[in-house]
């Protein structure tokens, strides 16, 4: 483990824990629909994410799940400013970063950085490492010292469990798990504040998923990292995450801790997700009722009224078809969005893992 | 008599770097009714093995031997016109990528009808009949209309679906399933095992579902196989291999997913380093060099599938004792990292 970049980090100003780095309120992305060659004229939008608000606490890992389409990646590339939310608000450390642009946005992005999903697709094949990881410092105008800069580089591969002597060497020599360990440092060379994941370990084996996820959470416990990690896989996420948002249609409609979350989920569909899990014990998949969903996702070109979830839950009356619940504390400690939530009787049945 | 029989099943393929070890001498029968899983990570072999029951991996470069008889037909060596016949007909393949695997420029309910006509003597009102009937069996609404639309305009659950219509169109009585939802979301995901589930209740299909996901297998399989560089190191019924898994590999595999129901700050633990070239296989025992409790002998001395216990049907390709295995994955069930099982423990050494 490298000393350096640990010992520079403590030499800052602690940071306090607990409050919020991150405060989104309200945040709207809407991609208009066009039609027409000669006349472009919009015909309506896709409402990819539509409303949604939560704070990222400083130290914490917060995860963002839901199915493909839900909006958890387009949330999460909002909160890095890649893509410009349509309405809303975005604070980091207290200053709104929703509009700003030009200098001030390439200043913000050193303190903001992504670990991307494909760990063959997001590396340069025609780059070294070496030059790989020492880009951002280039980039931002940082370490313009030669000896400097691969000494900083030298040690993010130390700290990331690859092995220095490989500076010189290209991502095709690498397998997918230090591929992804190439990323990791990649996006730890700035010290930033936030790191985004986007499903980090999903395109790797289960024996070298074990090794990243690992990596990951070393790595926030002795840096201080704020995370922000997205998958689809619910294990992963509750073995990485605190806290956790699950978002259905653009919307969040469960937030709790991990602990509150996995061991009584209030909401209709995050009892549905968590029954849809297959479970690696055939002792407790022998006693499961798996809540089947029936159909698909509805378009979010047009999403029901009122709870977008009402086509498809089991529990919907007419009131969710015509009031839209909000996000509000319920029984266990769970914020959700739901009039009729999950009782402990029907989360045991359907959840073996539960813990109500 | 068993629906299909595996037997030294070895496909190795030259190439210019050498050659490639890809199946490497494996055995394993499916019942009627059953399902077979096969588990193991990218470059195991489980989907050439599967590729090579179906005929389809006969490339200039294979060179394929063994036996797999299916139906009491040997199959290695029917003719091409035979292997045509029999694929799409009594043994069907859903494949990962529904997308993929379907024709974009026809309509999904053209490319049903086709794969029955190619095998049943029916006019196309009939085969459009029974495509209309699959889709509807397989939960997509609306059959009939939707029969008339192009794969690019389902949803990727419903794509696997049609997928899984067109395999079961002409009633296979095997079923193979190469990661059959590892691309859809986890909602989809149970939808569609339960529809395997539930059609092969209906017409007793035997199913061999190959997945990396420990989850899917236990929920699904009757027995599972687990391979590693081109070979099964484990085999047992489901419920043995999560309870009393015998191969090191099998305990690096179960130890190293997140799971549910185990206290969220439990650490993983990973298998050391990574699988090997097929080309180039270690000595011995092929899984020693990430093994934990590797002895010396097993650089040298190559392990066989043998039973746990004489005439048992668990048995594993390791040579440990099996006194030792029970304790050690006794002591990796109590909590300890493998190196404090090792220490522990002490493995012996083979004769």
């Amino acid at each position: 483990m490298s000393d350096t970049v640990v010992r520079e980090r403590d030499d800052a100003a602690p940071a306090p824990r607990g409050d919020a780095l991150v405060e989104v309120r309200d945040l709207v992305k809407h991609f208009p629909l066009r039609r027409g060659i000669l006349f472009d004229r919009t015909v309506g939008a896709v409402r990819a994410v539509d409303g949604v608000s939560f704070d990222v606490l400083r130290g914490e890992t917060l995860g963002l799940v839901g199915e493909s389409g839900c909006g958890k990646s387009t949330t999460a590339r909002m909160i890095l400013r890649l893509i410009d939310p349509t309405s809303g608000s975005i604070r980091l450390d207290g200053q709104e970063i929703a509009t700003v642009s030009g200098a001030r946005l390439k200043e913000l992005r050193r303190g903001m950085q992504m670990i991307f999903q494909d760990p063959y697709s997001s590396l340069n094949p025609r780059k070294t490492v070496g030059s790989i990881i020492g880009d951002p410092f280039q980039i931002h105008g940082l370490l313009k010292d030669d000896a400097q800069r691969k000494r900083a580089v030298k040690d993010l591969m130390d700290l990331v469990g690859l092995n220095p002597e490989h500076y010189n060497r290209y991502p095709h020599e690498f397998s997918g798990g230090q591929r992804q360990r190439i990323g990791v440092a990649r996006a730890l060379a700035l010290k930033p504040k936030l790191i985004v994941a986007d499903e980090p370990v999903s395109a790797l084996d289960v024996s070298i998923q074990a090794q990243i996820i690992n990596l990951l959470r070393d790595l926030q416990k002795e840096l201080g990292l704020t995370l922000v990690f997205i998958a689809h896989d619910l294990s992963v996420v509750r073995h990485m995450c605190d806290r956790v948002a699950v978002m259905y249609l653009g919307k969040i409609v469960e937030l709790a801790s991990s602990d509150q979350l996995y061991d009584h989920p209030r909401m209709p569909y995050t009892g549905a997700l968590m029954s849809a899990v297959p479970v690696a014990d055939p002792q407790l998949a022998k006693v499961k009722r798996r809540q089947v969903l029936a159909g698909d996702v509805p378009s979010p070109t047009n999403p029901p009224a009122a709870c977008r979830f009402h086509t498809r839950c089991w529990k919907a009356q007419a009131v969710c078809a015509t009031q839209e619940p909000q996000l509000e504390p319920k029984e266990g400690g769970n914020l959700a969005a739901c009039h009729f939530p999950l009782t402990d009787d029907e989360v045991r049945e359907r959840v073996p893992s539960a813990r109500v | 008599m068993a629906l299909l029989e595996v037997r030294d099943l070895a496909v190795h393929f030259e190439s210019e770097d050498g050659l490639v070890r890809a199946v490497d001498g494996i055995s394993y029968t499916v019942e009627r009714g059953r399902t077979l899983g096969i588990v193991g990570e990218s470059g195991s072999g489980k989907s050439v093995s599967s590729l090579t029951v179906m005929g389809l991996t006969r490339a200039r470069n294979a060179r394929i031997s063994g036996s797999v008889v299916f139906d009491g037909k040997e199959l290695l060596t029917a003719s091409d016109d035979d292997m045509r016949g029999i694929r799409g007909d009594d043994i069907a393949m859903i494949f990962q990528d529904p997308l993929s695997s379907l024709h974009p420029f026809y309509r999904v309910g053209d490319q049903i009808v086709e794969a029955i006509r190619a095998h049943r003597d029916v006019s196309k009102a009939q085969a459009r009949d029974r495509a209309v009937e699959m889709l509807g069996l397989v939960g997509i609404p609306e059959p009939r209309k939707r029969a008339a639309a192009y794969p690019h305009e389902f949803s990727g659950g419903m794509r696997q679906r049609a997928m899984i219509a067109m395999a079961l169109a002409n009633d296979p009585k095997l079923l193979i399933a190469d990661e059959p939802t590892t691309a859809l979301d986890v909602t989809v995901q149970a939808q569609i095992l339960e529809l395997i589930e539930r059609l092969q209740q209906e017409f007793d299909t035997a199913v061999v579902v190959i997945t990396h996901d420990l989850g899917v297998v236990a929920e699904m399989a009757d027995d599972i196989a687990v391979m590693y560089a081109g070979r099964i190191i484990e085999h047992a019924p489901t419920d043995t291999i999560f309870r009393e898994p015998e191969h090191p590999y099998t305990w690096g595999l179960l130890r190293s997913i997140p799971k549910l129901d185990s206290p969220r700050d439990e650490a993983l633990t990973p298998i050391d380093g990574r699988p090997p070239s097929l080309i180039n296989l270690p000595s011995g025992c092929s899984f020693h060099p990430r093994c934990p409790y590797v002895r010396p002998a097993h650089r040298r001395v190559e392990p066989a599938l043998e039973p746990v216990e004489a005439g048992g049907d668990h048995r594993v390709a390791c040579l440990l004792a099996h006194a030792t295995r029970r304790r050690l994955w006794h002591e990796l069930r109590a909590g300890r990292s493998p190196e404090e099982a090792r220490s522990l423990v002490e493995p012996e050494e083979v004769a």
